[in-house]
């Protein structure tokens, strides 16, 4: 019992110095949203439990931007389970929802909570649950709880329970800077360090399993891609031609990468096929062609390439190879990633000298200005499409941000040590 | 598409050996920087030459600079290149040169752009007599930047490529 609390304990360190990285700030949210009263939960009489569940909760809905959470101090009561709920105290709070719940040890490893979603409005449960962690995961559960809430309420998919890739750079005295690929929970929390080098880390992304990742990393004084094994930690060479080796990107069934090379003179896309190492050449242009992404069937490609005088996108088919411009609006647009539907992109682009990210409807080709700061990049989409992850600078220094597809809802990631960059979504790992 | 941009390399390959041709045939002015004319930038490197032979690397330029979103050599940065060609050709050893972009526009974009000005450098070099095996090209894009800040003179001092 006494080791259990001395774990818990440390895992509460550990958490709070990792949060303290990355700390979540909501810019602007949605005009109207939802107010919602997530009320701490009750929990029984000696089990220690890590980390604040219900908090967890208030926090992953307030950044959604869709919920307006009340504050704890404004409550009036607070019930553990519907039959201790008085709806008229959080009607009178002008609270249309409530969420209660409990936490329970069971055995020596496994949480649980058990939650409901009162309809404030109707005076009725619209939703129960039971979800059970081991003892060490408090933030996933709450996060498990979120998404069923988020899902209940919205009818889109959470994603709460994803990670995010990204890339740190610590200036240390001298000419020398330290990079390191980060990954943590989505809200910045449990964050690990997943390579650390002296040279640079670029371009991180997620196979569709989200079990192995693939970067490029400058460890051997030139780029070459690898992949790394989550699980097992097995790192492997992928690539290491004359030349660039940059933008790896898997295919949406994970048998393929996409990826850059110049072996042969100027930039262009090739796929291997991951199991034979066999590589395919996709485009063969003596202008830039880089920045890869797949459309969702796999059969086609997405780039960047000047070979119209400016970066534009252009869609190139795998089996015929015809190449089709995708972007005519601005004299700037790149790195693109398609919306997991196939309907739209967001890129990068430049409008009156300054890089915002912008999304780019497939249907009507209409161009929508996302965000307001310069130098964004590196736009990277949730799996559920609510909101997209992107790199962009503050106070001087290279801070992470998101921002609803919508533009309504933003928020920033700002790191406290050195500048980071080049998010990576992952994709559902449930 | 590759057999074009081959033949369009070649041209511009012959129309410089004709041009430095030229250049080394003229008088020593002073090669001011911002001269627009070839002819200018060869000939001061030419008629330094001697005075090149016992100097280190260090004395010499190492770091060319290039204008915005181009990766064409300038008047200045041709200069110091001869400087440098007629002390590498003294020597056998490796030529590493690193390409690097300021950090505007996309990272993928930016490490291309260094590529092309590192290679701009490769192909000045074996244009002017050194071995293309020895020389090799990195770019890093915008990932080691030399100075910090948002302004035209850091971002004009990070366009760049290193002769390590």
């Amino acid at each position: 019992m006494f080791k259990q609390i001395v774990t818990v304990l440390a895992l509460v360190l550990a958490s709070n110095f990792a949060i303290a990285d990355l700390t979540i700030e909501i810019n602007k949210g949605k005009d109207d949203p939802v107010p919602i009263a997530i009320v701490p939960f009750g929990w029984q009489p000696g089990v220690a439990v890590a980390e604040d569940v219900a908090s967890i909760i208030e926090m992953d809905l307030h950044r959604s931007g869709q919920f307006a959470p009340l504050s704890r101090g404004d409550m009036l009561g607070r019930p553990r389970n519907a039959s201790e709920v008085y709806y008229r105290d959080w009607k009178s709070l002008g609270v249309d929802y409530v969420v209660v719940g409990s936490l329970t040890q069971d055995g020596p490893s496994a949480l649980t909570a058990h939650y409901e979603l009162l309809d404030v409005n109707t005076q009725r449960v619209i939703l129960t649950g039971t979800e059970s962690v081991s003892v060490d995961r408090p933030r996933y559960l709450a996060h498990t709880v979120s998404d069923k809430i988020y899902e209940k309420l919205t009818n889109i998919r959470g994603a709460f329970r994803t990670q995010l890739l990204y890339v740190s750079a610590v200036r240390e005295g001298g000419n020398r800077t330290r990079f390191r690929l980060l990954k943590s929970d989505i809200d910045g929390a449990n964050e690990s360090v997943l390579f650390d080098s002296r040279e640079p880390i670029m371009a991180p992304t997620w196979a569709p399993d989200g079990k192995t990742i693939a970067y490029v990393s400058f460890e051997t004084s030139r780029p070459a891609i690898y992949t790394q094994n989550l699980l097992t930690g097995v790192r492997k060479q992928l690539t290491s031609f004359r030349g660039l080796n940059s933008s790896p990107v898997f295919s949406p069934d994970g048998t393929q990468m996409a990826m850059v090379l110049s072996k042969d003179g100027s930039p262009d896309i090739y796929v291997m096929d991951l199991a034979s190492g066999s590589l395919q050449q996709v485009t063969n242009h003596f202008a830039i062609d880089t920045e890869p992404a797949w459309m969702p069937d796999g059969k086609s490609l997405i780039f960047t390439s000047d070979r119209g005088g400016k970066p534009q996108i252009y869609k190139v088919q795998l089996g015929s190879g015809a190449v089709d411009r995708m972007t005519f609006i601005g004299d700037y647009n790149a790195r693109a990633r398609v919306l997991p539907d196939g309907l739209g992109l967001v890129l990068v682009h430049r409008n009156r000298g300054n890089f915002h990210i912008a999304v780019q409807d497939l249907k009507r080709n209409r161009v929508e200005i996302l965000t307001t700061t310069n130098l964004d990049e590196s736009p990277s989409v949730a799996p559920n499409a609510s909101m997209l992850l992107y790199a962009t600078q503050y106070d001087g220094k290279g801070v992470l941000a998101a921002v609803s597809i919508d533009g309504g809802v933003k928020y920033r990631l700002p790191s406290r040590f050195g500048d980071v960059r080049e998010p990576a979504w992952s994709p559902f790992l449930q | 598409m590759k057999y074009q941009a081959k033949n369009m390399f070649l041209g511009v390959a012959f129309f410089s050996v004709l041009l430095a041709g030229c250049a080394s045939t003229d008088t020593d002015s002073s090669g001011q920087e911002g001269a627009d004319t070839v002819s200018t930038y060869t000939e001061s490197a030419d008629a330094n030459a001697s005075a090149y032979d016992t100097q280190d690397m260090m004395n010499l330029e190492t770091v060319f600079h290039f204008e915005f979103d181009q990766a064409t050599l300038t008047a200045k940065a041709r200069k110091a290149l001869d400087a440098q060609i007629v002390r590498l050709k003294k020597t056998t050893g490796p030529v590493r040169l690193e390409g690097h972009a300021d950090e505007r526009g996309t990272r993928e974009y930016n490490i291309a752009l260094g590529e092309r000005r590192a290679n701009a450098v490769a192909d000045y070099m074996a244009i002017n007599g050194i071995p293309r095996y020895r020389i090799e090209t990195v770019s890093y894009g915008e990932e080691r930047p030399v100075a910090f800040g948002q302004s035209e003179a850091t971002y004009s001092q990070n366009r760049r490529v290193e002769l390590k």
